[in-house]
């Protein structure tokens, strides 16, 4: 009987089709799958599925395989944009995207990231940024805060012993090959709407030739963070957000306007909440 | 380029074969002695000929990470080094041999441990046959003896990867890569065409269309009910391959009552030592292992049956010997002689090794 009102007329929501009926591991709570929805989307509302190639990194989106109804590629932990660069320069009427964690992009594969963007493959890299080693259990990232608890930094990071938090979409936003560079969130539906706009965008930066595309979207981890998903949610806003601000850093090749050039060099670390 | 006779090194005989086999991508990063493959590549400018994409990458951790990329595309896509480039490809070898991705490596050996000697070596043998990465797998292991075979080889690599899913290695060393040889070139094969593709590597991930599943390349299988499933899969691959493509080279051996056993450059000075023992009476003969994946097994074990006594002559401190021995299976003495740290025997002295530590 309840199937009875769904009519065209009365659809308001649907599983767009370019995401498969697998069931999604991702925590409750993780913004993973509201990333991976946005993707598909957009690949569906460009009409591109049957050009599209992505490559899933190591980490918890190890099996992004499964949920996107796309060719797919899984590398090696830190190689996706090697991987991406080749298919892309053989295959160039594809559409190739990258999608990585933050100990995958940029801290073993900071080589393969900070390489191809600067030679300006025409690919799209999507990095989510939880500060933290999800799939591990919950060890220190390259992005993990100062004064931040991981499993390896049990009692908060210390920069003495840690070294400093590392920012690395300012530091791409400064390489000559990448055109578009954004950071965004899923955690409210307002914040969705941008963050898909924003890897359209990207997509189309792609269609366009233009250069590498990099959409950081900063993420929660309610279970790495011990948290209920609520608290992490406020948590990331309180502390992640004032490290990691959301908004575009470049923008057609150039530094977005009223991006201070000084927040391209990090002066100070960037430490949780006091 | 078709059909020519001409004077060129080895490295650069794999480079024009790359293009005239019609290869579609080549990522490499430079290191001696094999950097003229890619300076070849470069200087020919084959993207402009026949379509094929070649790129220097940031390191070899790159140039094999995107030969996955490219090649699990379906194309024909490949790769060279040396040594100690060769070790830090061994993680993508292993996720392409776990992927089942054909493709094409080179290592023009030289002599380590660790940054070692820019010389030529043959101490990489265990790398190349035994693992080099983790896991159970195996690379398809071809070892040229001269330039002909360097360009040859190409060719015929690419039909093996393609029909086994699996990458070849050609493991050659810095002698064979930096010297001039004759070398006819062939005529050239086109790269193929999409539809090609289709048909010859219907796994590939170039979009997926309407007609089709995805398709997904990976290693990954969290399911280990799954997982041994996959690995019998490939136990039985690697035993077809022992059956049907073991590759080798027998001189003198039906008479012959002492027998060399060298694959490449060794083999190369065990030729002219055979000649001086046979002017000197010897009966001498030399079995040269093409194959060094699958190797030549049954070949030494038959000639165990009638030989009175081998000797193993590569330029590391006895590797390939470990496979001779297990193949004669105690019948007859086997010893090893050999050079290292970059250094090249000469005839005589493997004549000397061969009369002191076998025919006595």
């Amino acid at each position: 009987m309840a199937n009875d009102i769904v009519k065209p007329e009365n659809l308001v929501y649907t599983k767009t089709k370019v995401l498969t009926d697998n069931v999604m591991h991702y925590c409750p709570g993780c913004g993973h799958g509201t990333a991976h929805r946005i993707i598909a989307e957009v690949i569906d509302e460009m009409g591109i599925q049957d050009k599209t190639v992505g490559v899933s990194p190591v980490g918890c989106s190890v099996l992004a395989y499964n949920y996107f109804d796309v060719d797919f590629q899984e590398a090696a932990h830190g190689r996706a944009p090697a991987v991406a660069t080749a298919i892309k320069r053989l295959n160039p009427d594809t559409f190739v995207f990258t999608y990585q964690g933050d100990g995958d992009l940029a801290a073993i594969g900071t080589a393969e990231t900070i390489h191809a963007a600067n030679r300006g493959e025409n690919i799209v890299m999507v990095f989510i940024n939880n500060g933290i080693y999800g799939m591990t259990g919950g060890q220190m990232a390259p992005t993990t805060l100062v004064g931040m608890k991981s499993a390896t930094t049990p009692y908060g990071r210390r920069v003495d012993l840690n070294g400093y938090p590392l920012r690395i979409t300012e530091l791409l936003a400064t390489l000559p090959g990448t055109y578009y560079v954004t950071r965004q969130s899923v955690h409210t539906p307002a914040n969705v709407r941008k963050a898909k706009a924003a890897v359209r965008k990207a997509f189309e930066v792609q269609r366009d030739k233009k250069g590498l595309a990099f959409v950081e979207i900063v993420s929660s981890c309610n279970s790495g963070w011990k948290m209920t998903p609520v608290q992490a949610n406020k948590w990331m806003e309180e502390n992640m957000f004032p490290n990691y601000p959301l908004g575009d850093i470049k923008v057609d090749g150039k530094i977005a306007e009223g991006i201070d050039a000084n927040r391209l060099v990090v002066s100070a670390p960037l430490t949780v909440k006091q | 380029m078709a059909k020519e006779l001409k004077l060129m090194k080895g490295n650069e005989a794999i480079a024009r074969a790359m293009i005239a086999s019609g290869t579609d991508g080549y990522f490499g990063y430079p290191i001696t002695p094999q950097s003229e493959v890619m300076e070849t590549l470069m200087a020919e400018k084959p993207w402009e000929t026949t379509g094929m994409v070649v790129l220097q990458a940031e390191s070899e951790l790159a140039s094999i990470n995107m030969v996955y990329g490219g090649a699990a595309t379906g194309k024909k896509v490949a790769t060279s080094s040396s040594s100690p480039g060769i070790s830090l490809m061994c993680e993508g070898l292993t996720y392409l041999a776990g992927a089942e991705i054909p493709c094409v490596v080179m290592n023009a050996m030289r002599g380590g441990p660790g940054l070692g000697t820019i010389q030529p070596a043959q101490s990489d043998y265990f790398q190349s046959t035994k693992g080099g990465g983790h896991g159970d797998y195996q690379l398809y292991v071809m070892a040229p003896a001269s330039v002909q075979e360097m360009y040859d080889f190409v060719f015929d690599a690419w039909d093996i990867a393609f029909k086994y899913r699996n990458p070849v290695l050609i493991l050659t060393d810095g002698a064979i890569g930096q010297c001039m040889e004759k070398c006819y070139t062939r005529d050239y094969v086109p790269r193929w065409t999409d539809e090609e593709r289709r048909e010859k590597a219907p796994w590939g991930t170039w979009g997926k269309p309407a007609n089709r599943e995805r398709n997904i390349i990976t290693s990954l299988e969290l399911e280990s009910s799954r997982q041994e499933v996959f690995n019998q899969k490939l136990q039985k691959k690697y035993a077809q391959m022992k059956e049907e493509e073991v590759r080798y080279e027998m001189l003198n051996c039906d008479d012959a009552d002492y027998i060399f056993v060298a694959y490449g450059t060794s083999s190369r000075i065990c030729m002219k030592s055979m000649e001086i023992a046979r002017a000197k009476g010897l009966k001498v003969g030399l079995l040269r292992p093409i194959t060094l994946y699958p190797f030549p097994s049954k070949q030494v074990a038959e000639l165990a049956k009638k030989a009175k006594g081998m000797l193993c002559v590569e330029m590391s401190a006895g590797q390939m010997v470990e496979d001779v021995k297990l193949a004669a299976n105690c019948q007859i003495p086997i010893e090893h002689y050999g050079r290292f740290g970059g250094i090249i025997p000469t005839p005589e002295e493997v004549l000397e090794a061969m009369e002191q530590k076998i025919i006595k």
